[in-house]
Parts: structure tokens; C-alpha cells; sequence
């Protein structure tokens, strides 16, 4: 790769990881800088689906397929979840306040075939992602319906999303409608188009290849 | 066209305040080549570490001016570049840029008119480029520039419109103010609307080559509006900039 | 007095094919702002430029004005350029530049 050109006197709008203290730099992943903002990505028009059409459903590879109604929903135990997350566009956000429920406790509710090897999240606007069921279970993932103590906007992918701090946060999909197991893997929006199938931000893991 | 594709040095040989937040730099550039009025170019700024980013701007001169672009950038408060561009650049610094870039909101005098361009803002900077262009080609097209601006102020170009609209060669200025307006205004004091598109319109009439360009409202309005009008879709041309500081 | 304030700051920030320019030159060796494609879901025809722009994401999406369908998706690594044009059931090349209609 040729050597890139410097521009004299930039160094662009990102917080320095080490300017705060090391309690702050230690939790940043590699490549990746610290906001306080909280930006907006989207590959399409904000979807708008009323909460009386909403529903949440576990498919596929399960003995029983379940769907919950937005009321049913809130019915299930929900936490709070402090967590950090990390856009692969290399801003990492601190301490982001959600409530949400497990997926862990929506798992309560069906019956996996044993082959159920992989998660395909689906979204309203046609949105995709994949996730091995390992990478989903034990706490590493949820539904979130609000943040910062409010109902999660419809922008940030409200009424609600996927939230799963282990991986880069396109992996978080919004406006999630429900989850397919499968046993075979299939890429989702990004992953199929450069992105890598994983997306481990502590090991960089950005683009295919890497 | 390999040229326009591939990064290149410019120099920075210029920069003039348009108006309290807006700014051309004039770069001069050894791999100039003569561009379309419309078109705009790439710029990219890297940090010591690598860390890149890239904007567009509109090239606002005209191609009969060789050798040098000039680039008019509006300064975005929570922006990354323009305050970078405003803030830390002198004549003689050099910035990568990319271009000319675009085939399809170009104008040329060759294409004919009459011609209507609707401009938001720093949207204006494109359609400058085919008005300067107009002006050296000594070209007599009826044209019309509708231009939305917050203040009178913040009119960016506002003399040098003045000036070309004194030439007498056909082209008149309609300016709208959506924000504040001077005692004694007596023009527009609104956003662009479908009432105030057909107004300025009838001189040069549904024949018209159309060119909008701002924000993604405006150009959406705008060219909805014009298609009502009776206006072949394929004769309007739209470029969106994002939203500018509000 | 008015002014636009934007409801969805997604809407706001919705751009076109124009801002694609670079990028599409640099992988398709060539402007492909006046491209004209027809849109796979609705058959639509439209240029390049005028396809709905969503940048601001780990890539590029280009939906229809008519349908909003996905035409082009375009990410750019730091080794590559994909592009997938799956959305587009043509892209149409004329051999003769019209620079005029």
C-alpha cells in the first residue's frame, strides 16, 4: 500500500483515548475512539411499525415457533444493562444505559433442535445479521426497548433492537422482529458485502479477511 | 479520465471570506483539467496515525479559468473538515483532492436552456459554477436562479450576483429569506414553495432545464413541485448536500 | 418566519447518488452518476444520481426513489471496494457520451 499523503495541522474530531486516565483507554478497543455523542447510522428510511402490529418471534430450528405482542413483551422480565458498545465506523460509546430483556430468558420460551447452530436477527426494512448461538446466550445479548431511561427512539431502532456489546454494533440489529436458528450460517446486510462474519471489536475483527 | 480518478496534491493558493461562515480557497492543481460546471471534487484529510476522512464540495469557478479550482465551503459548527478547512488552512498548505467528479448535474452553454436553477443555501455553489460559466461563454440563455438563504447576510456570492444580473444578458436573481429579513425588504420571506417555484418560473416556462441543489428538503419540494407544474421529470437535475447548520 | 428543522435526522441526512460519485468512479473506472438503472424490485429506471442515498452507516445504500428498494450497496474496506449491484436489474452504459437530452 502506497504511503498515504499527511494533511498538515488535522487530526480530526475524536476524543483521545488516554486523555481521561487509564480507566477510560483500557476500555476502548483497538482502532477505536471515544464519544460522547451518540450518532445516527442507517441504511434506509427509519421504519415505523406500531406498536399494535409489533410482534417478536423465535423461529426456525425450534420445536415450537413463539411470538410475543408488544404487550406480551413487556410482560417478560426486563434489566437494566450498562454496557459499552463499538460501531465499527470507530466510535465507541461508554457506559450506554439500556433495559431490555435477555436473550436468555426469550430462549426460556422455545425449544432448540439440536442442530440450531446459528441466529439470523431480522428486521423491519429488511435488515439482517448473523450470530452464532454461542455468541448470544449467557448474558452477551437482548432486546432493548429503552434507552438512558427512555423509550428507545425510533432512529436508534426503536420500539426495539439487539443489543450485543461483545461484537461491533452493526450486529445490533435495529428495529429487530425476531430471530431464526438454523444450523447453517447465512451473512447478513453487512457481512455478506466486506464485513466481517463475526465482528469481534477486541480482536479488530472489521472486514472479511481480517 | 484516469486522472480525475486518482488522488492528487493541490496547493492552496488563495482563500476569500464569502461571508461570516462561508469561504472559497482557490487550489491549483498540476493535474488540472478543464471540468463541467456541476461537477464537484473529492477532498480527503489524513492524520499522522492514518486516521482519513472525505467530503465532496461543488467546484464553484468556472472551467475557463485554468489550471485552478475554487471550492466554497460553508463552516458546519460540530463539523470535522470545514472547521478544519476554515480554521487551520493558509495559502500554501496542500490537501489531497479527487475530480472533477460527476456526469449528471453538469451544465454547460452547449446543452441550451432557458435555464432555472433553485439553490439552499451552499447548494448555490454548483450552480455558480455554470452561472460564472455562462458569463465567459458570453452566453445569452435566459436563466433564473431562485435562492434560499437564512439572512441577508448569509447570501453567499451576493455581490457578484448583483453584478452578473447588471450585465443585462438575460439572467435574473429571485432571493427568499426563511429567517430574518432586513427593514424594507419587499422579496420573498419564506421557504421555497410550489406557489413561489411557478411564480418565478413563468418568464422562462416548462421548457426549462432545471438544477436544484441543497438540502435534501428543499430539493425534494422543490422538485416534486416542478413535476406538478407540468415539468418533464428528466428536464430537472437535483443534487443533495446534507443539512446545513440550522 | 420559518426554517427546517429536521424531524428525522435520517430524512434530513439522506443524500443521492451524486455523493457516491468518487467511490463508483474509482471501482467502475468511470462516472456513473448518469448511469441510468432499472430497479430490480419495481422497474423503475433512474440514473445513479438521483438514487436515494443512506452514507452514514458501515457502507453505502442507494434505494429507489420510486420503490425505495435497495438498487447498489457499497462498502469500502481498506483493501477494497464492493460494490453489489444485485438491486439493479440493469446498469445501462450508452456508448455515445449524451451530455444533452
Amino acid at each position: 500500500m502506497s504511503e498515504r499523503f499527511v494533511t498538515r495541522g488535522f487530526v480530526g474530531r475524536r476524543e483521545d483515548p488516554g486523555v481521561e486516565g487509564d480507566d477510560f483507554a483500557s476500555r476502548i478497543p483497538p482502532g477505536q475512539y471515544r464519544t460522547t455523542d451518540f450518532p445516527v447510522l442507517s441504511a434506509g428510511p427509519t421504519p415505523r411499525t406500531r406498536l399494535d402490529r409489533w410482534s417478536f418471534s423465535i423461529e426456525g430450528l425450534v420445536r415450537q415457533p413463539v411470538r410475543w405482542t408488544w404487550d406480551e413483551f413487556m410482560a417478560l422480565p426486563a434489566r437494566d444493562w450498562t454496557v459499552d458498545i463499538s460501531c465499527v465506523t470507530k466510535w465507541t460509546k461508554l457506559d450506554m444505559r439500556w433495559r431490555g430483556v435477555s436473550l436468555d430468558t426469550l430462549f426460556e420460551h422455545v425449544e432448540l433442535d439440536p442442530a440450531a447452530a446459528f441466529v439470523i436477527a431480522w428486521s423491519d426494512g429488511g435488515y439482517t445479521t448473523n450470530l452464532p448461538i454461542s455468541d448470544v446466550l449467557n448474558g452477551q445479548a437482548f432486546v432493548a426497548f429503552e434507552y438512558d431511561g427512555r423509550p428507545l427512539a425510533p432512529e436508534h431502532g426503536g420500539p426495539a433492537r439487539l443489543v450485543v456489546p461483545g461484537r461491533y454494533f452493526w450486529k445490533s440489529a435495529k428495529w429487530v422482529r425476531g430471530l431464526r436458528l438454523q444450523s447453517t450460517d447465512e451473512p447478513g446486510f453487512w457481512e455478506s458485502l466486506g464485513y466481517h462474519n463475526r465482528g469481534d471489536q477486541w480482536l479488530e475483527e472489521r472486514y472479511s479477511g481480517d | 479520465m484516469a486522472n480525475s480518478i486518482a488522488w492528487q496534491i493541490a496547493t492552496v493558493t488563495a482563500i476569500r471570506e464569502e461571508t461570516p461562515t462561508v469561504r472559497s480557497f482557490t487550489l491549483s492543481l498540476a493535474g488540472w483539467q478543464a471540468h463541467r460546471p456541476g461537477q464537484h471534487v473529492d477532498v480527503r484529510l489524513t492524520a499522522a496515525d492514518g486516521y482519513s476522512v472525505e467530503r465532496s464540495y461543488s467546484i464553484a469557478s468556472e472551467p475557463e479559468r485554468a489550471g485552478e479550482i475554487d471550492i466554497t465551503v460553508e463552516r458546519i459548527p460540530d463539523g470535522e473538515v470545514s472547521p478544519f478547512l476554515h480554521d487551520i488552512v493558509v495559502p500554501g498548505d496542500r490537501i489531497e483532492i479527487r475530480g472533477p467528479i460527476g456526469g449528471y448535474f453538469v451544465w454547460d452553454a452547449t446543452l441550451g436552456g432557458p435555464l432555472f436553477l433553485v439553490a439552499g443555501g451552499s447548494g448555490v455553489v454548483p450552480l455558480m459554477a455554470m452561472l460564472r460559466h455562462r458569463a465567459r461563454a458570453g452566453s445569452r440563455i435566459p436563466a433564473r436562479l431562485l435562492f434560499s438563504s437564512r439572512h441577508l447576510e448569509e447570501i453567499i456570492y451576493r455581490d457578484e450576483l448583483e453584478r452578473l444580473v447588471a450585465a443585462g444578458d438575460g439572467l435574473e436573481v429571485v432571493h427568499t429569506l426563511t429567517r430574518s429579513v432586513p427593514t424594507g425588504w419587499t422579496g420573498y420571506a419564506r421557504r421555497i414553495d410550489d406557489r413561489m417555484l411557478a411564480d418565478v418560473l413563468v418568464p422562462l416556462g416548462i421548457g426549462a432545464r432545471v438544477y436544484l441543489c441543497g438540502p435534501t428538503a428543499l430539493v425534494e419540494t422543490g422538485a416534486n413541485a416542478l413535476v406538478r407544474l407540468g415539468l418533464p421529470p428528466d428536464r430537472i437535475r437535483t443534487e443533495r448536500f446534507g443539512p446545513t447548520g440550522t | 418566519m420559518d426554517d427546517q428543522p429536521p424531524t428525522d435526522p435520517v430524512a434530513a441526512q439522506m443524500l443521492d447518488g451524486n455523493a457516491l460519485a468518487g467511490s463508483l468512479a474509482a471501482a467502475f473506472g468511470g462516472d456513473m452518476t448518469a448511469v441510468p438503472g432499472r430497479c430490480s424490485h419495481c422497474g423503475a429506471v433512474h440514473m445513479v444520481a438521483e438514487l436515494r442515498a443512506y452514507v452514514r452507516a458501515p457502507g453505502a445504500v442507494l434505494r429507489c426513489p420510486s420503490c425505495d428498494g435497495v438498487v447498489l450497496r457499497i462498502v469500502e474496506t481498506d483493501a477494497a471496494t464492493y460494490v453489489d449491484a444485485r438491486g439493479a436489474a440493469y446498469l445501462r452504459f450508452d456508448r455515445e457520451a449524451r451530455h444533452g437530452r
